[in-house]
């Protein structure tokens, strides 16, 4: 992925920012020009909480070939209290601890590399929040 | 507008055609059509491919094609919608037919995915790059995380999405084009393995070649070409959004339901009316899903319909008696044509084996990415 556009993505990607829109309150994450609930193309930001919920889920056990070392891998759709929706890798767990409905937290972690020698490319990833250790 | 009719088809086999280029696969599906018609001059051709530039390195397919079949000088443009391509093609042609501006459409469908491509990842560029593909996820992943939401809304199994699999590989092995002409069993589809949990090996359509096309022109002039003309009664596009994320619920294809509420408006005809119908079965889940938004089972039971063999050879409303993606195989730019040849040999009284008796009206459905667009096309012998 070029630089800049890796960079366009950073306030989604490393920020958590998601735009509420001011007419409708609808929260599109990762922002949006116009709103999909109502047409407004007025935001505000939003960041968003560290934590949400599994709507769904599944374990990637066949990978493109750049995730290919990682596999089998979790990943899971995520809402957060906002109700933003995010697809996001569910690590630290094992795969049958992220089924729909699961709590999680939301790390910054690494998510990709490019190619042989590009930017190490960041961002967030889920874990269940029973497996954090100290929490319950 | 002017009604339109289907006069003649072409298809290669499906499966890994490793003699074959994409140009090749398009030229030998191209010219059964024109064989078939003594070779009328084409006033247009129209391509679906999903990604021959990602697959083979090759876009500009409209006159790539054109040159290759021999007609250089004919317009001819590639249509694009991901694996719905094929039915994107065929809507496109259908109304230059209609709105009178040209007789003769030839509307063709091909992909080459066997050529050294990371296929998995050419796929998932038909899901969201930045909100989706960037976290590694997978095309099956993404039905994957469909289907473990119908499970968690319906109470689907893992038996029924096998059950899927196992009527379409029984079709399948009826069919000489077919990739899988084989059946499998309950057992072997639910111990395969696993490519994205719940969705194992024998519940995802293969990596395919091939390319299908049709012949579309005026109703009324249909009997200069055959004796036995299809008419499109009518079709229905829908978009959804992209995303998974942004679909309310996650278990529900909105772009089919729409896609088909358009089509059995524009056919004045509805689910009960539908004697056989091809439908994008690209992983199991999506068969259930599809027969849902179809309305030919309520939310929730079409694998109950399935499991009373309804939807089999024989039972009510036989679904993919091609065998479906799942067996035919599935060359995604190709698959929206092949189902509309199925549906045509059926109401033409010429699929041998797999005939579905007094076939009078079919339906194919032709789906792209997570379902984030969906194509329902109805069809009438004449």
């Amino acid at each position: 992925m070029p630089s800049p556009r890796y960079w366009r993505e950073i306030p989604s990607r490393y920020r958590l920012e998601a735009g509420r829109c001011t007419a409708c309150a609808r929260v599109a994450y990762p922002r949006r020009r116009v709103c999909p609930g109502c047409g407004g193309v007025e935001f505000e930001t939003l960041q968003l909480s560290l934590r949400g919920k599994i709507v769904t889920s599944t374990v990637v056990h066949v990978a493109p070939d750049e995730f290919q070392m990682a596999a089998p891998y979790p990943v899971a759709l995520v809402e957060t209290p906002e109700g933003a929706r995010l697809m996001v890798q569910v690590a630290d767990c094992e795969p049958g601890e992220c089924q729909p409905g699961t709590d999680v937290a939301l790390e910054f972690r690494l998510i990709r590399k490019e190619g042989q020698s590009g930017i190490l490319c960041y961002g967030y990833k889920a874990v269940p929040v029973a497996c954090i250790e100290g929490e319950a | 507008m002017r009604d339109v009719a289907i006069v003649a088809t072409g298809m290669t086999p499906f499966g890994e055609l490793w003699h074959s280029s994409l140009r090749d696969l398009f030229v030998e599906a191209a010219r059964e059509v024109l064989d078939a018609v003594d070779h009328p001059l084409l006033d247009s051709i129209y391509v679906g491919n999903m990604s021959g530039g990602q697959f083979v390195g090759q876009e500009h397919l409209g006159p790539l094609m054109a040159d290759h079949l021999g007609v250089a000088g004919v317009p001819a443009t590639r249509v694009e919608s991901a694996c719905a391509s094929g039915g994107a093609a065929l809507r496109a042609g259908f109304f230059e037919v209609a709105s009178g501006a040209s007789d003769l459409v030839l509307v063709a469908g091909v992909e080459k995915m066997n050529d050294g491509a990371d296929v998995t990842g050419v796929l998932a560029t038909a899901a969201d790059q930045e909100a989706e593909v960037y976290h590694g996820i997978t095309f099956p992943g993404l039905y994957a995380m469909i289907a473990r939401a119908h499970m968690e809304k319906h109470g689907t199994t893992e038996g029924d999405l096998a059950t899927i699999s196992v009527k379409n590989h029984r079709h399948g092995a009826l069919n000489p084009k077919a990739q899988f002409r084989q059946e499998v069993s309950l057992e072997q589809v639910m111990t395969s393995s696993m490519v994205s949990e719940p969705l194992r090996l024998l519940h995802c359509s293969p990596v395919s070649d091939g390319a299908a096309a049709v012949l579309l022109c005026p109703l009324d002039r249909a009997r200069e070409f055959t004796d036995k003309p299809v008419k499109i009664r009518g079709g229905g596009f829908a978009t959804a959004p992209m995303a998974l994320a942004d679909r309310v619920d996650p278990s529900a294809l909105d772009a089919v339901s729409l896609a088909a509420a358009r089509a059995y408006r524009a056919s004045g005809l509805g689910p009960s009316d539908i004697h056989v119908a091809e439908v994008h079965d690209c992983f199991a889940i999506a068969e259930l899903c599809v027969l849902e938004a179809l309305c030919f089972a309520q939310p929730g039971s079409a694998a109950e319909l399935t499991r009373a063999g309804e939807t089999t050879l024989g039972g009510r409303l036989p679904v993919n008696t091609s065998g479906g993606l799942k067996a035919k195989g599935h060359p995604v730019g190709a698959t929206g044509v092949a189902q509309v040849i199925e549906i045509v040999e059926q109401l033409r009284g010429e699929a041998g084996a797999r005939q579905v008796a007094n076939a009078v009206i079919g339906l194919t459905q032709n789906m792209g990415g997570s379902g984030a667009s969906s194509v329902v096309h109805i069809f009438e012998r004449v």
